[in-house]
């Protein structure tokens, strides 16, 4: 019924966008505005506890933990461009290097929140520094996990092998959240340890 | 959900008898489906549903605001109803129902087979699903510990401190919290498959400049959602962790700020009118210009229009905080602000009206609900402009006279033109024509009752009753308006009644429609109605902004009058 082939030009090369990277943009917008809400609450609530620790006493700047997942980026990347290429173990390589990275960043945000909470007695209703820090740098790292997660299942697949050139695309998509987190990660480091310090 | 229940049955009935089994297996068909008109029609049924049942409340708060110092329900009923009346026709009524529209139009109109992800769109329909599921839950459940049932009662917009657990204990504040955040997250969902469909699942041909406008407006409004929402699940993610983590940060007394969830509410809160009446404008562009049987006036200006309305509509938002004092900068500000805005909806409005001007009209249900759509929405706009004045809205805020401008809006223009939508597009959805006849009545009960409610609600908010309340002394010279407006109220019942016997009865015994009944212009409408599950046996391809157009008028194509005229391109097809 159809038959709505009205107007003929079939030597054109139609080309469309690649639904999976603008679909990812979309998420990326939308999670970008959450992450702007929490930041502006993190400014507007900067200094106006009514009660201490305040982050100049008890933070310390994660500098060591700031460069490995600034750093799994670069590693990211690497692996999406050998996977275009063809070159799977490299692939694998590189991916397992961004969970490690990764990794250790959680694990530093886990070792600096027992720091805040065993040693500083710093929680989340303590005051709204620890309000504003735990809600944002948690949404942050509650990210960072479900990046972790996704990219171990890469992983996964990419050792088996049954992760290849073809899948280029996915993976790209999967790193552009990748890349995502990690600017997030410069906004809240500078709002959080510079700015707020 | 009446129309759409028996939609199901009849397609398979056709094939064999019906029994249990064969039940069962359609009800798994709907129930699993990533098809995206069924997703589109589940939406809208499901949002029928829920606009009955929010009538249904706001029917019961007409049945006690009608007479002075009436106690037909209680104080605390009063409180639920007007809460979960305005977060049910928010959430999920005017949401789903617009995503339904688009779900089912948009692929259609730009020649695709199905949106950009069919299991994202399933699984976002569930989740909004589940959403409105979980807020009526709340008069099951809301009480927790606490005694009876109870609704969320602290109005749609949930001002702190109110929500706080001392101030609302139980456990109904959380259920209004996570019925909103997760109709959120289902509506960033569609939106994203809204705006990756447009993108990237164009038929060859529909350029961006050949887009039909319903198409360009959805994409205006599914942008606007990742910006708006985003804030709103922020927000609620924040509620939550003040109600059960501890936190501060609507917690006054802790230094945390009321103000800011007003902020960061109206941040979604006002783009989110936007978002809603975008759709309502997207119809009237394919409709008014169909029954006009002329093309829409000035294309690039309305898509130029929606965008400006777009950017413009997230930097207004604080106008619903004039009585909170902002400071005169501030005020200035939003005052400006807010009236720029009506710039961009002004263009539209006489696009539409030189789109009417020296066409052949023809007076259907569908564009006597477009014209009444056209009008409403202008003196909605008006007293918008008056409220937009801060002076003003000092007198008025919080007042019956919001509540009216804000119900011009919603029921005025945007349920009007969803009507228009329904007369328009349930030939497409069904192959049968709604009742003319029927749909007269309809429309001019619905039209008397309109007005009779929400034209002469302004008044007593002008004399000063405020919003919200529960009832009134006699002496106060309100009960005579509030008395015609409670009797429009009903008027509007009954017709809706009227239509909603219109869709089974047409279902059934309506006229055959064919393919193009209207002898309409985009692509949905070169496909069987209803259309089979792939839409387009072929891939269409498309040359200009009304591809059936070309199809019909072979000799005289739009083609050869758009922009892209002077590209070789065109020279070359005539050549052909």
């Amino acid at each position: 019924m159809s038959d709505v082939a009205l107007i003929s030009n079939p030597n054109e090369e139609w080309v469309l966008p690649s639904r999976g990277i603008v679909g990812m943009v979309c998420l990326i917008l939308a999670e970008a505005s959450i992450f702007i809400i929490f930041v502006v609450a993190y400014i507007f609530y900067m200094g106006k506890s009514l009660a201490g620790p305040t982050p100049k006493e008890v933070l310390t700047l994660p500098i060591f933990t700031s460069i490995c997942l600034l750093s799994s980026s670069l590693t990211v990347h690497a692996a999406v461009s050998a996977l275009s290429r063809s070159k799977r173990h490299l692939c694998s390589l590189w991916l397992a290097a961004t969970v490690l990275l990764g990794g250790i960043f959680l694990a530093g945000t886990a070792h600096e929140w027992y720091d805040l909470i065993y040693n500083h007695g710093l929680t989340i209703s303590t005051n709204l520094f620890g309000t504003t820090f735990y809600s944002l740098v948690g949404l942050h790292a509650t990210h960072v996990l479900v990046g972790l997660i996704m990219l171990a299942l890469a992983l996964w697949f990419s050792l088996r092998g049954q992760m290849t050139h073809e899948h280029t695309e996915k993976l790209e998509v999967l790193s552009l959240y990748w890349h995502f987190v990690d600017g997030v990660w410069v906004i809240v480091f500078l709002v959080v340890y510079v700015l707020g310090r | 959900m009446a129309t759409q229940t028996p939609a199901i049955e009849t397609h398979n009935a056709a094939a064999s008898k019906p029994s249990r089994p064969l039940w069962l297996e359609v009800l798994h068909g709907w129930v699993t489906t990533v098809d995206h008109k069924k997703i589109g029609l589940m939406y809208i049924g499901y949002a029928l549903f829920f606009l009955v049942v929010a009538g249904f409340e706001a029917l019961l708060m007409r049945i006690q605001l009608a007479v002075p110092n009436n106690h037909f329900v209680s104080p605390q009923v009063f409180n639920g109803l007007f809460t979960v009346h305005g977060t049910t026709m928010v959430f999920f009524v005017g949401m789903p129902i617009l995503f339904g529209f688009g779900n089912y139009l948009i692929p259609l109109m730009i020649g695709a087979r199905d949106m950009a992800f069919p299991r994202l769109n399933a699984f976002s329909f569930w989740i909004s699903a589940f959403g409105g599921i979980l807020l009526y839950y709340s008069y099951i459940g809301g009480s927790g510990l606490y005694g009876a049932g109870s609704a969320p009662d602290v109005g749609w917009f949930a001002y702190a401190p109110l929500t706080s657990r001392v101030f609302s204990p139980g456990h109904s504040t959380d259920y209004w919290t996570l019925a909103v955040l997760l109709s959120g997250v289902g509506t960033i969902g569609t939106a994203l498959n809204i705006v990756a469909t447009t993108i990237s699942m164009r038929c060859p041909g529909m350029k961006m400049s050949r887009l039909p406008l319903l198409v360009w407006l959805y994409l205006v409004t599914s942008c606007m959602t990742f910006v708006a929402v985003g804030p709103l699940t922020a927000a609620q993610i924040m509620l939550m962790l003040d109600r059960y983590a501890g936190s501060h940060f609507f917690d006054t007394q802790a230094g945390g700020s009321a103000v800011l969830w007003m902020h960061f509410f109206w941040i979604f809160g006002h783009p989110e009118v936007y978002i809603l009446v975008l759709p309502a404008f997207a119809f009237a562009n394919e409709i008014i210009p169909v029954f006009s049987r002329k093309a829409i006036f000035g294309y690039p200006a309305m898509v130029a229009a929606s965008v400006g309305i777009g950017f413009i509509s997230l930097g207004v938002w604080a106008h619903h905080m004039f009585t909170v004092g902002l400071g005169p900068g501030a005020n200035t500000f939003f005052v400006l602000a807010t009236m720029v805005i009506s710039v961009p909806t002004g263009i539209k409005i006489f696009n539409w009206l030189a789109t009417l001007w020296g066409g052949k009209i023809h007076f259907t249900v569908s564009m006597l609900f477009a014209i009444g759509f056209l009008f409403q929405f202008l003196v909605a706009g008006l007293t918008g402009i008056m409220l937009s004045v801060a002076p003003f809205d000092w007198q008025l805020g919080n007042s019956y006279f919001v509540v009216a401008h804000f119900h011009y809006v919603l029921v005025g223009a945007i349920l009007f033109m969803l009507f228009s939508a329904f007369y328009y597009w349930y030939p497409k959805v069904t192959g049968r024509m709604l009742s003319e006849h029927l749909g007269k009545w309809h429309f001019w009960l619905f039209v008397i009752g309109f007005h009779l409610t929400f034209d002469f609600m302004h008044i007593p908010g002008l004399l000063g009753m405020p919003r919200r309340i529960y009832t009134y002394e006699a002496d106060r010279g309100w009960m005579i308006w509030n008395m015609i407006v409670s009797s429009g109220a009903a008027i509007q019942a009954v017709a809706t009644l009227l239509f909603v016997f219109n869709m089974v009865w047409s279902y059934f015994k309506g006229a055959v429609a064919g393919a193009d009944p209207w002898d309409a212009w985009t692509l949905e409408w070169s496909t069987t109605s209803p259309p089979p599950a792939y839409n387009f046996a072929k891939t269409p391809t498309v040359a200009s902004r009304r591809p059936l157009w070309d199809l019909k008028h072979p000799e005289d194509p739009d083609s050869n009058y758009e922009t892209e005229q002077h590209l070789p391109r065109s020279s070359q097809e005539e050549s052909l």
